[in-house]
């Protein structure tokens, strides 16, 4: 029998304000999980803390509302324990690039096959507003008593250098765009990274829905020219693999970083980055212990009538005086 | 003069790098090929390479566990080690040395830091001596400690050794002559030398030969130059059982293979770090039924945080998981550590102590961290916390704490300390049967499957929730760091939030009534004994010997280890302790961190405290003078030892 949309659906009442791009996202990711037809009790959704990380309970799979910026290690965590799940890591633009943002590189260098979405509105919505790392400098959203005085962090280009194998950038209000690129993150072997734009009605009126929308640049006819655009429009071509010649591969990373770093009028979403040359963290443990996905370490046996089943007569031997 | 067989404290020092740990490991081998007991504690600085290190290794014809106060000998190859440690030598005592270093001045040796040379000095100057090793030679040889020159140099730039290597080479090879030297003086079978640089050096037979060469070469040299026989000597003695040389490091991550702990995080820091290594070492071992299928995955991460909270997402997919550390990374995960309290998750977090605060001093001794170990992170969630205070308890212990956290679904801090890391001992193999596995209300995959509907934490008469992991058909579930309601969503109800924390912290009460006696503490000696002293940790080895030289000298003292910290054993306490007429607190702190529990818990304050905070070890002898001190009625209320280089 095939799972519904309304099998990926808890119960739980969400309290996100009314408008907020949160909800694009939460109904995109499980929408990706009803076309993959993915068993609820084999995905987890692991978030941090902030308004974001409120998702998984929304979602009728394990859930696991970690702490703020800590999402990437507890995910990790599970994933390495257990390589056969399904793990989606989600969080805001604080919790991910300011405290988070040691782990989101650390992480980066392992490309473990687990997917994080990160939804980035460029301000700390559960405290009432400061500016995220995310936010442009000088930019004043409502609540800031003075403009912001730090620089943004870009995170497309933190996740190329921290070595995300899958990088794409969504937009909350384009739904079956995003659920595409979910889908295409977690069926992609290794690190995924899907950053989302997400305008925070309450705190956030400079990146508003108008704004992506173009609802302030019209054309002569007085339509809005949306500020999003899709990479998918201007055939841009993501894939690195192994058959991508050393030459072809410098110009995919240089049309990467221009497009990483494009902003303002034009803003591109899509998949940036799908790179299938590196192995993931899974195959090199993989390859030293061979029964790491049969019998991974969270579902190994480790006693026989309470008996502990290791066989510690090598450990002793190495260290053994006669 | 009495001919002492089998009791041995011996030392060697050097630079780091410079080869003492291999010389003194090649020494402790050959000792223990002979079948005899060997102690051995490894003092480092911080360092890589360059600062003092030393070996100190007791040798006995019956189990020693504790560092001393006295040595037998002490052996040397470089100037430094001669000048810090002499004085250290007992009476009776001989020290071996380089003959072409005694006139090296104290201002030449770089790490010889001021405080030491004015001190050392200072005795010198009042003797009109000048400030170099010869003099320290002199004092020691006034005090009748009796001096062993060796020419190291001469014995090496021989046409037969220079035709082998380069002198330059050959000098590398002076650590190992110092343990020849020394099993010369001590009458000691050169062949246990001979087949433990066979171990040292396996599959290397040209340095086999070289070093066995050389320790030939210094062995008769040392018989033909000096004949008269040394107050001290080694025989073998018959030992059929197998047994190991092991330290606390590796002890622990047997204990941790043993409990089937599969899944390890960690993050560079001493003392912990060579436990992490030596696992991700022995990723893969075999199994009781013959397979070669077991393993356990090491996961190196970019921090502390990271580290405790992989370990706790690897216990939410059902893996034993443990993170371990030190003071400087444990405060790191105090935030992580309430989440898994919160959220039941068990997870263990094994704590090796070292001098703080701050960096403070990385490789010493310090029980520094007690009270922080109990009160780490925000708000109140239940934890346990067991210290071990030997080697053997360590293996155990590992394999205990396992238990505890599934059993008990929260977080166990398994607390150790850097003697207690790098102690090293013989030991008959432990035995992996003794502690039996008990994984709490895990629930199977059928069983999960059967649930009608399911809530992680839900109320039970226990206190405790079946719990499925990640993964399980039938378990869906959520965790928070928020309060939640009995199915992990998050609630701020005034209701059930009272309803949860009741659940949580009850959890303890079930285990101090559930847990064995002699895993909460340890009553040793004489119950009714009229001095009671009072410790935990690693001191148990000085403490131990100590007590038995005591009673030997008809005094009535007793020792209470505390080893279950929390859920505190209070009332099996106050009995014990309102026993004895004294009471006397021994711990390597400035506070008194384990009496202040005690009184927390009990009202009852230590009459005495023999405190050490100098980041080195608290020996048996310091035990035992400090304690006739006191019972002698000539102690402060406080007594601080200082002993130590």
């Amino acid at each position: 029998m095939a799972y519904s949309i309304q099998d990926y659906k808890s119960d739980v009442h969400s309290n996100w304000c009314p408008g907020c791009g949160d909800f694009g996202i939460l109904n995109a990711v499980q929408m990706g999980l009803m076309d993959m037809q993915l068993d609820p009790h084999n995905v987890a959704v692991f978030s941090g803390v902030g308004c974001a990380a409120k998702t998984p309970h929304y979602i009728q799979t394990y859930g696991v509302h970690t702490l703020h910026g800590r999402v990437l290690p507890f995910a990790t965590g599970a994933k390495l324990a257990n390589p056969n799940l399904n793990i989606i890591a989600v969080g805001g633009d604080g919790d991910g690039m300011g405290i988070g943002a040691g782990h989101f590189v650390g992480t980066g260098r392992m490309n473990l096959d687990l997917t994080y979405i990160l939804f980035n509105n460029g301000v700390y919505g559960l405290t009432k507003g400061q500016a995220s790392p995310t936010l442009a400098l000088g930019q004043q959203t409502k609540s800031l008593p003075q403009p912001n005085s730090s620089g943004p962090v870009n995170p497309l280009l933190l996740a190329f250098a921290s070595g995300y194998s899958f990088i794409a950038r969504g937009y909350a209000y384009a739904i079956p765009q995003l659920k595409g690129l979910i889908r295409d993150a977690i069926e992609h072997p290794g690190l995924s990274f899907v950053e989302v734009l997400q305008p925070c009605p309450t705190y956030n009126n400079i990146n508003t829905r108008e704004w992506y929308g173009g609802a302030d640049r019209k054309d002569a006819e007085g339509t809005a020219r949306p500020r999003v655009y899709n990479l998918e429009d201007q055939d841009h071509d993501p894939l690195i693999s192994s058959e991508t010649a050393t030459e072809a591969r410098h110009a995919k990373v240089g049309v990467f970083i221009e497009k990483a770093l494009e902003w303002g009028d034009a803003i591109p979403t899509g998949t940036f980055l799908r790179n299938l040359t590196q192995n993931t963290y899974e195959e090199r443990i993989g390859a030293r212990i061979e029964t790491y996905r049969s019998e991974p370490p969270a579902r190994r046996q480790i006693e026989d009538n309470q008996q502990s089943v290791a066989d510690l007569t090598p450990l002793f031997e190495e260290l053994r005086v006669f | 003069m009495e001919l002492i067989i089998n009791h041995l404290a011996w030392r060697i020092g050097g630079a780091q790098g410079s080869g003492v740990d291999s010389a003194a490991n090649l020494f402790a081998s050959a000792m223990a090929s002979g079948g005899l007991h060997v102690f051995g504690n490894r003092e480092f600085y911080s360092n890589i390479m360059g600062e003092h290190s030393y070996f100190e290794l007791r040798v006995s014809d019956h189990p020693v566990a504790c560092p001393t106060t006295r040595l037998n000998v002490l052996t040397t190859f470089d100037a430094e080690t001669a000048i810090r440690h002499s004085n250290e030598i007992a009476d009776g005592g001989a020290l071996i040395y380089d003959v072409k270093l005694i006139d090296t001045p104290f201002e030449k040796i770089p790490n010889l830091e001021r405080r030491v040379q004015q001190d050392l000095g200072k005795v010198l100057d009042e003797k009109g001596l000048p400030r170099t090793m010869n003099s320290m030679l002199q004092l020691a040889e006034q005090r009748g400690i009796t001096l062993y020159p060796v020419p190291y140099e001469d014995l090496l730039k021989t046409d037969e050794m220079l035709q082998k290597l380069p002198y330059a080479t050959l000098k590398k090879m002076v650590n190992t002559m110092s343990a020849a030297a020394s099993a010369a003086l001590l009458d000691y079978d050169l062949k246990f030398i001979n087949q433990g640089l066979e171990e040292t050096f396996s599959g290397k037979q040209k340095v086999i030969e070289l070093n066995i060469r050389a320790a030939e070469i210094t062995y008769d040299y040392f018989k033909k130059t000096f004949t008269q026989p040394f107050s001290r000597k080694i025989e073998p003695i018959e030992s059929t059982e197998k047994r190991l040389y092991v330290n606390g490091n590796q002890a622990v991550g047997m204990g941790k293979i043993a409990a089937g702990c599969s899944v390890q995080t960690y993050y560079p820091i001493s003392p912990a770090t060579d436990e992490s290594t030596y696992l991700e070492g022995h990723e893969s071992f075999p199994l009781k039924n013959g397979s070669s299928k077991g393993s356990i995955l090491v996961l190196q991460t970019g921090d502390e945080i990271a580290a405790i909270c992989s370990a706790i997402g690897a216990g939410l997919s059902g893996a034993r998981a443990a993170t371990s550390t030190s003071g400087p990374g444990f405060s790191l995960m105090a935030e992580a550590l309430g989440w898994a309290g919160i959220n039941e998750t068990p997870v263990v977090v094994t704590l090796y102590q070292r001098g703080g605060p701050s960096t403070g001093l990385p490789t010493r001794s310090e029980q520094g961290d007690l009270r922080f170990a109990l009160h780490a992170g925000h708000g109140e969630f239940p934890r346990l916390l067991v210290a071990s205070g030997d080697l053997e308890e360590s293996f155990y212990d590992a394999m205990r704490v396992f238990n505890y956290a599934e059993r008990y679904q929260t977080p166990v801090i398994h607390l150790l300390d850097k003697g207690l890391a790098t102690y090293k001992r013989t030991f008959p193999y432990f035995d992996t049967n003794r502690i039996k596995i008990e994984r709490g209300a895990l629930l199977s995959d059928e069983e999960a499957a059967k649930l009608e509907s399911y809530d992680r934490f839900a109320y039970t008469d226990s206190n405790i929730s079946p719990r499925t992991v990640l993964g399980q058909a039938g378990g869906v579930s959520w965790y928070t760091g928020d309060e939640s309601t009995e199915d992990g969503h998050i609630t701020e109800d005034p209701v059930d939030r009272v309803r949860m924390m009741e659940k949580r912290a009850n959890k303890l009460i079930s285990a101090l009534q559930e847990i064995p006696e002699d895993e909460q503490f340890i009553l040793h000696g004489d119950p009714n004994a009229t001095t009671t002293i009072v410790g935990w940790g690693s001191t148990k080895g000085s403490i131990l010997e100590a007590l038995g030289r005591l009673n030997n000298a008809d005094h009535s003292v007793n020792f209470l280890q505390g080893r279950l910290m929390s859920p505190f054993p209070a009332v099996a306490f106050s009995t014990i302790l309102e026993k004895a007429e004294r009471l006397i607190g021994i711990e390597e702190n400035y506070s008194g961190q384990f009496a202040q529990l005690i009184r927390e818990h009990t009202g009852i304050a230590m009459d005495y405290f023999i405190s050490k905070y100098n980041g080195r070890p608290i020996t048996v002898d310091e035990v035992e003078e400090s304690v006739l001190e006191i019972m002698g009625g000539q102690a402060p209320q406080k007594v601080v030892l200082h002993h130590g280089i």
